[in-house]
């Protein structure tokens, strides 16, 4: 860590959420290691070891009792906090949706990887994306800064009455983990009065219930009808959080979605992620050309930001970058653009890149821009180059 | 039939009830008289985590439950993890309540082996209790690795031709401070063995057979003989491990010279009616060198 103003440091990704979950003072943590997300752990477990962090590190055999450890805490009292990747994320997928049905406030970040067969440690969103139906908040970093204050948000968020969601912070494996950024960091005290000491217990001994019975189909629709309220009201909870979060931060910071040049825009990309940059790297130099190029950048996955039928009046191409594939259906945001934005008029293309940690530079994007401005028409792209 | 001394009787037959009746068990079933029993002697301060099984039924549904303490559920490989997080969070708030894992032997030696063998090498805190009906019973009688040799059930039409896995034995190679073995026709035993792991901190596996009575084809009304008869045939031997100190308790303490044949507690279950003469002896010599190896443990 160098310091470079009181408040600036150079951090990789991983140190940095790492750094955040400190600062939000969970009291149970459960890890299992996964590259690129082990230096996290390691972190973290040096924290504890020299008593920055006063938590319980339950070091577990893998990540289905990862998230079962912290579940079992977090029922109980505790704020906690787990961290995977890829396979891990995949093992840990029975436990995703059991506590995505209980709703109970847990946030776990996911540097995100391409899942095997072949094998691959690189980066991609195919992980991450395979636990959009969950009902758990996903959140997308671009950056390390990114991924360190949404972090310190998920949790705020994950505990708002109007939510008690489980949330997911999304930042791309090697790109954001291991890359040392400059970071801006609050002060302690100012993380413990944005996020308060949590209040939620479902045990409780003078008045025992059953946590997670059996539900009758009544009961069962009931219980997903409110969680899909409470997703809905997410939005607002999410929105308002990053606005409380720049007044404590005195940066900008976006909610649901940010949109970087996109209020005249004509031609947009839209993406999430840490790639999100290298677009904004390829708006600028097609806006210094003249050309009407804006960028939809996703901060949030799930619930999928309603705004974007909003911020797309105008626009009449819409180019959705997918790191992730949904085989035999499609670049899942493009999909999932589609249906938001049908009947809208408006052409949506899909371009499938970087998966396994395949580069993906600004020339990249700048090139199927180009394309599509002088009247190319593709419904899905690969980009192989 | 010598009689019962007053105060006895009282503390026996009047006393308050932890698990109540009209749950969802099948008649003959020894798992809510199990599951009393110990809360009778864990307390209400007990948090009760369970895993898919017979008992997720049997704990009621989002309407009401017959536990008189907080129950968690749990999908079937995570309650050794779950604990494990009730558990630090109950000592970080330095809270006097105790966590107890009630599951079955599918979720125990099977599908959840993994956090059990976890949890147990990390000494977490808590009481971990197997009720072994000796297959998947919720899901309609499929064998387990802790179904038994000969035994019929839907997956093993002609008798499981395996040897039902040693769990206690197993757990014992943990090292971790308690392993006992109960049975529901000797409740003292039972209930002494839960007094003991409640008085022990970390890890403490206690494993009770448990006949089921659709699952093992016999009479309701014979639960308790066949829990007895396998105790007396040596099939279960009672025994407790403390600190890694082995000994046989109750009955079981006189059994290592003679035991009844096997054949008696074999013959009143339907599972294992199409046993020959040649599997019951394969069966017979497997208890024998099961007792063979627990008088070296005795020594
Ligand atoms: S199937 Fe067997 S173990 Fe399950 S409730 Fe019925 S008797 Fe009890």
């Amino acid at each position: 860590m160098i310091s470079v103003t009181r408040n600036t440091v150079a951090m990789e990704g991983n140190h940095a959420v790492a750094y955040a979950v400190k600062q939000t003072k969970p009291q149970v943590l459960s890890v299992f290691p996964i590259t690129p997300q082990t230096t996290m752990l390691e972190k973290l477990a040096e924290y504890i070891e020299r008593g920055e962090l006063k938590a319980e590190l339950i070091k577990v055999e893998g990540e289905h009792s990862a998230l079962a450890a912290v579940y079992g805490a977090a029922i109980s009292g505790s704020r906690v906090f787990t961290a995977t990747s890829s396979q891990g994320l995949l093992y840990m997928g029975e436990m995703i949706y059991w506590v995505g049905g209980e709703r109970v406030p847990i946030v776990s970040a996911v540097a995100t990887r391409a899942i095997a067969e072949p094998w691959s440690i690189w980066d991609d969103h195919q992980d991450f994306f395979t636990k959009r139906d969950s009902s758990w908040i996903m959140m997308m970093a671009e950056n390390v800064q990114d991924a360190y204050d949404m972090t310190i948000q998920a949790f705020k968020i994950s505990e708002d009455k109007k939510v008690l969601l489980p949330v997911m912070v999304g930042f791309d494996g090697f790109i954001l983990t291991h890359t040392m950024e400059r970071l801006e960091i609050l002060d302690d005290e100012d993380v413990e009065r944005f996020v308060p000491p949590r209040e939620f217990n479902l045990v409780d001994f003078s008045d025992p219930i059953n946590v997670g019975p059996l539900a009758q189909p009544d009961d069962y629709m009931k219980f997903k009808r409110d969680a899909m309220i409470a997703m809905r009201q997410s939005e607002e909870v999410i929105e308002r959080t990053a606005h409380e979060y720049a007044n404590l931060s005195g940066r900008d910071q976006d909610g649901m979605i940010e949109c970087f040049n996109c209020n005249d825009a004509e031609y947009v990309f839209l993406t999430a992620g840490a790639w999100s940059g290298d677009a904004k790297e390829a708006v600028r130099r097609m806006r210094k050309e003249g050309k009407k190029v804006g960028l939809i950048k996703l901060r949030v996955i799930r619930p999928f930001p309603e705004k974007v039928r909003e911020v797309v009046r105008g626009v009449s191409k819409i180019v959705v970058f997918d790191r992730e594939y949904s085989f035999g259906f499609g670049g899942i945001l493009a999909g999932e653009l589609k249906s938001k934005l049908y009947g809208s008029g408006i052409e949506i293309m899909s371009v499938i890149a970087g998966l396994g940690g395949k580069d993906v530079r600004p020339t990249h994007f700048q090139k199927v821009m180009n394309d599509v401005i002088s009247g190319e028409k593709f419904q899905e792209r690969w980009l192989n180059d | 039939m010598t009689e019962i001394p007053e105060n006895i009787r009282s503390k026996r037959i009047v006393r308050e009830q932890y698990f109540f009746r009209g749950n969802a068990a099948c008649p003959g079933c020894p798992i809510p008289k199990e599951l009393d029993l110990m809360l009778e002697i864990m307390g209400k301060k007990t948090v009760l985590v369970v895993p898919a099984s017979c008992s997720t039924v049997i704990m009621g549904d989002i309407h009401g439950s017959p536990s008189t303490v907080p129950v968690i559920h749990s999908a079937f490989a995570a309650a050794p993890a779950i604990a494990s997080g009730v558990s630090r969070q109950i000592k970080l708030k330095g809270e006097d309540a105790k966590v107890v894992v009630w599951a079955g032997d599918g979720a125990t030696g099977d599908i959840g082996f993994a956090g059990l063998s976890g949890a147990a090498e990390r000494n977490e805190d808590m009481i971990y209790i197997c009720y072994d009906n000796e297959a998947f019973m919720n899901t309609g009688i499929q064998r387990s690795s802790l179904t038994p040799y000969g035994a019929w059930t839907t997956t093993t039409p002609a008798g499981k031709r395996e040897f039902k896995k040693p769990l206690p034995f197993i757990m014992m190679q943990h090292k971790i401070p308690y392993v006992a073995t109960a049975s529901i026709a000797y409740p003292f035993d039972y209930q002494g063995k839960v007094r003991k792991a409640k008085e022990i901190q970390g890890f403490r596996y206690l494993h009770l057979l448990s006949p089921c009575p659709p699952g093992w084809r016999f009479d309701s009304s014979l639960t308790i003989e066949i829990a007895r008869l396998a105790v007396e045939t040596g099939i279960w031997p009672l025994f407790e491990v403390l600190n890694g100190k082995f000994s046989l308790t109750g009955i079981s303490k006189t059994l290592l010279e003679k035991r009844k044949p096997i054949e008696e507690y074999l013959k009143l279950q339907g599972r294992f009616s199409k046993l020959d003469k040649k599997e019951i002896e394969i069966m017979q010599e497997a208890v024998d060198s099961m007792w063979e190896d627990i008088r070296k443990m005795t020594n």
